[in-house]
C-alpha cells in the first residue's frame, strides 16, 4: 500500500535533536495517538523491545526485562556479532508517572545518563520530549560517538519494517 | 583517534555557550567586526573578544585585523562535521521514533477494534 505509506503521520512527523549544553541532548517528537498508547508501547517490555532497539542480523536482543515503576528496574541483553560477551543495559525507574512521565538511570558504567521522557497529549496527539542528562561532556561526547557507528544496521532494519510493515 | 576525541572536545567547550552559538548563527550570515558583535549580544567589547577566542582556538571562526577593525568569519568546515554528527544522532532517534510510530498507529488501530467490538 504505497499511498498509506505516504501520508502516514512517520512521514510528517520529525524527530528533532538538539544539544542544549554540553551535557544535555534533547529530543522531541509529535506522535499522532494519545498519551496512554505512546506511554504503553514505552512501558511494556514486548512493544518496547520492538522499536528501541530495533531487530537486525547484527544486532540480537537477548532478553528485555522491565518493571515500568518507580523505584522498579530494567535490564536489557544484547549481543553483537562483533564481541563474545554479551552485552547488557540495566538501570532504575526513578519515577513513574503513567501516560505522563518516565525518568531512568542508566547504570552500566558511571558515564551514564538520566533520562527524562514526557508524554503531553494535545487534541488526540503526544508530544514526546526526551531529555538526556551526562554527568560529564565527555559521557555524551561518547554515547554519540557510539550511536552514530550502530547506525546503518538501525536504517536496514528501518528499511526493513517499513517495507514489510505497510 | 585521540587527537580526534581532543579536537570535538575543545569544539563542544565552544559550542556549549549559547552566545557563541547565536555568534556562529551571525557569521554564517555574514563575517562581522567584533564591535559588531559585541553590540548584538549587547556585552562589552572585553567580553565578546573572550568569546571569539573560544570560538577561535576551537577552528569554528578565523579573526582578521586590518587597520583597526578585527573581521571575524567562519572557519572552514568545521561546523558542517559538527553539524553532521547531531544529524546521524537525529537520525537514530528517527528511526527508532518511526519504528514507535507504527507500533502506535497500530495500538491504535487495536484500541478502535475493540471498541467497535464491545458496542456490538
Amino acid at each position: 500500500m504505497p499511498e498509506a505509506k505516504e501520508g502516514s503521520s512517520a512521514a510528517v512527523n520529525r524527530t528533532a535533536v538538539e544539544r542544549r549544553s554540553d551535557r544535555e541532548l534533547v529530543v522531541t517528537r509529535t506522535f499522532d495517538a494519545p498519551a496512554h498508547l505512546v506511554f504503553e508501547a514505552w512501558s511494556k517490555a514486548e512493544l518496547f523491545q520492538r522499536w528501541w532497539v530495533p531487530e537486525s542480523a547484527g544486532l540480537a536482543l537477548l532478553s528485555c526485562d522491565m518493571d515500568v515503576r518507580t523505584g522498579g528496574t530494567y535490564r536489557l541483553v544484547f549481543r553483537h556479532p562483533m564481541s563474545d560477551q554479551p552485552m547488557a543495559f540495566f538501570g532504575t525507574y526513578r519515577e513513574v508517572t503513567p501516560n505522563e512521565r518516565i525518568v531512568w538511570t542508566n547504570e552500566e558504567s558511571d558515564e551514564g545518563a538520566v533520562t527524562t521522557v514526557t508524554f503531553e497529549e494535545n487534541a488526540g496527539k503526544t508530544l514526546v520530549t526526551l531529555h538526556e542528562l551526562y554527568p560529564t561532556k565527555a559521557a555524551l561526547d561518547e554515547a554519540l560517538a557510539g550511536s552514530a557507528e550502530a547506525l546503518p544496521e538501525q536504517f536496514a532494519q528501518l528499511d526493513e519494517l517499513l517495507a514489510g510493515g505497510s | 583517534m585521540v587527537h580526534y576525541q581532543a579536537r570535538l572536545d575543545t569544539t563542544f567547550a565552544a559550542l556549549s555557550d549559547v552566545t557563541r552559538r547565536g555568534v556562529l548563527e551571525q557569521l554564517a550570515g555574514s563575517d562581522a567586526s567584533i564591535t559588531d558583535l559585541a553590540q548584538r549580544f549587547r556585552m562589552t567589547l572585553t567580553g565578546m573578544k573572550k568569546h571569539v577566542g573560544v570560538l577561535e582556538r576551537a577552528g569554528l571562526v578565523t579573526t582578521e585585523k586590518v587597520g583597526r577593525v578585527r573581521t571575524c568569519k567562519l572557519g572552514p568546515r568545521r561546523l558542517e562535521e559538527e553539524a553532521a554528527w547531531i544529524e546521524r544522532h537525529r537520525q537514530l532517534w528517527s528511526a527508532r521514533f518511526d519504528a514507535l510510530d507504527e507500533i502506535v498507529e497500530d495500538l491504535k488501530r487495536k484500541e478502535k477494534a475493540n471498541a467497535r467490538s464491545k458496542r456490538r
